[in-house]
């Protein structure tokens, strides 16, 4: 099946995002071991790399990595709620609530940062 | 101009699939009727424009499931899909079942689709011999309600058809199989439960459902495929547990 029109249900779009986001989180995994590693290499090069994260595009990127943890983190419990409690009718429920709190997290980080 | 005589000298264009695995959609042009069905666009192909399309149906009241067909880009039985909820622009494309191979036109073959209802064990099994006294199931047991939520699947193959897990894996025993298995997993008369399940907990059995819910979104009998796939996800994760699988 390769039909977007097939796919064009809320249930199939959380599964893109948590899909997408899983990978873009993956991907971020070893630029943020990287950061991590300048701190070895002595406080000059953390400190030179953590001034260059106060640039606002830096900021705003956090927002979407947040943005990312919390759909990957709130997408995961969404689907062990499904798979492992008693079957019921609130698979939009689930969905809505799992939207709604990763847009309110990113949302308070957006908020904290500026 | 009455409404039904206006919808009667519309005309809709219809895009059909024709021919197996390759081949290519042909242009028709259908009188536009009121209380139209998919099948009836279909049929009216068939018997006044071009005898040569090859399609299957037998019922057409919504029981035997043999009529589906993949009408604008989902897979739907096409006897109760009225022409007005599908298409809205008068265009309508029907292709056959996708994750099933093509014999021609509208028409597949489902040897695939059966065979892993055998597969997962999807046979009622007898735990005591015919001659005893009927079983007697509460009605409101929880084991009876998993049970009736699953078991009017007429086998139309709309949800095997619908599920990106079946074009990934095509080994997947797919969403109808599981959930007949799911509905004789809650069969106290059946004595198969061990080996039903050993059978559905495998790398092509529940475990590599998504969770994508399509099979749920388009079941035309309203049923939840995935309800009865995560039950089994469940089962087989408590005999894990407990030794038994």
């Amino acid at each position: 099946m390769s039909d977007w029109r097939a796919r064009n249900h809320p249930a199939w779009w959380a599964f893109l995002v948590h899909r997408l986001s899983g990978l873009l989180l993956a991907a971020f995994l070893p630029l943020h071991f990287w950061a991590l590693a300048q701190a070895l290499r002595g406080a000059e090069r953390l400190d030179g790399f953590l001034r260059w994260t106060e640039q606002p595009v830096v900021k705003l990127a956090e927002v979407g990595l947040v943005l990312l943890l919390a759909a990957h983190l709130t997408g995961g419990l969404r689907l062990l709620m499904l798979e492992f409690l008693a079957w019921r009718e609130w698979q939009k429920g689930l969905l809505a609530a799992a939207a709604g709190t990763s847009l309110a997290a990113a949302l308070v980080f957006a908020l904290n940062v500026v | 101009m009455t409404r039904e005589t206006e919808a009667m000298t519309e005309s809709l264009s219809v895009s059909v699939w024709r021919g197996g695995a390759v081949g290519a959609f042909r242009e028709y042009s259908v009188p536009r009727r009121a209380s139209q069905t998919v099948l009836d666009v279909v049929t009216h192909i068939q018997r006044r424009i071009d005898p040569t399309l090859a399609y299957r149906f037998a019922c057409r009241v919504g029981m035997c499931g043999s009529c589906a067909m993949t009408v604008n880009g989902v897979a739907r039985w096409t006897c109760r899909t009225h022409v007005a909820r599908v298409a809205p622009h008068g265009r309508l494309e029907i292709a056959p079942l996708a994750n099933l191979p093509v014999i021609r036109d509208l028409v597949c073959d489902l040897d695939v689709f059966f065979e892993k209802w055998q597969r997962a064990r999807g046979r009622f099994e007898p735990s005591a011999p015919a001659s005893t006294d009927f079983a007697r199931i509460a009605p409101d047991s929880g084991e009876r309600r998993a049970a009736e939520a699953g078991i009017e699947c007429i086998g139309c193959a709309v949800c095997y058809a619908s599920c990106d897990v079946v074009a990934w894996n095509p080994a997947y025993l797919g969403p109808a199989a599981l959930n007949r298995a799911w509905t004789l997993m809650n069969d106290a008369r059946d004595a198969a439960h061990g080996a039903r399940l050993r059978a559905v907990a495998g790398d092509a059995g529940c475990h590599a459902c998504h969770t994508q819910l399509s099979c749920t979104e388009r079941c035309p009998k309203g049923i939840s495929p995935t309800a009865g796939i995560a039950g089994l996800k469940r089962m087989s994760v408590r005999a894990l547990i407990r030794g038994a699988l």
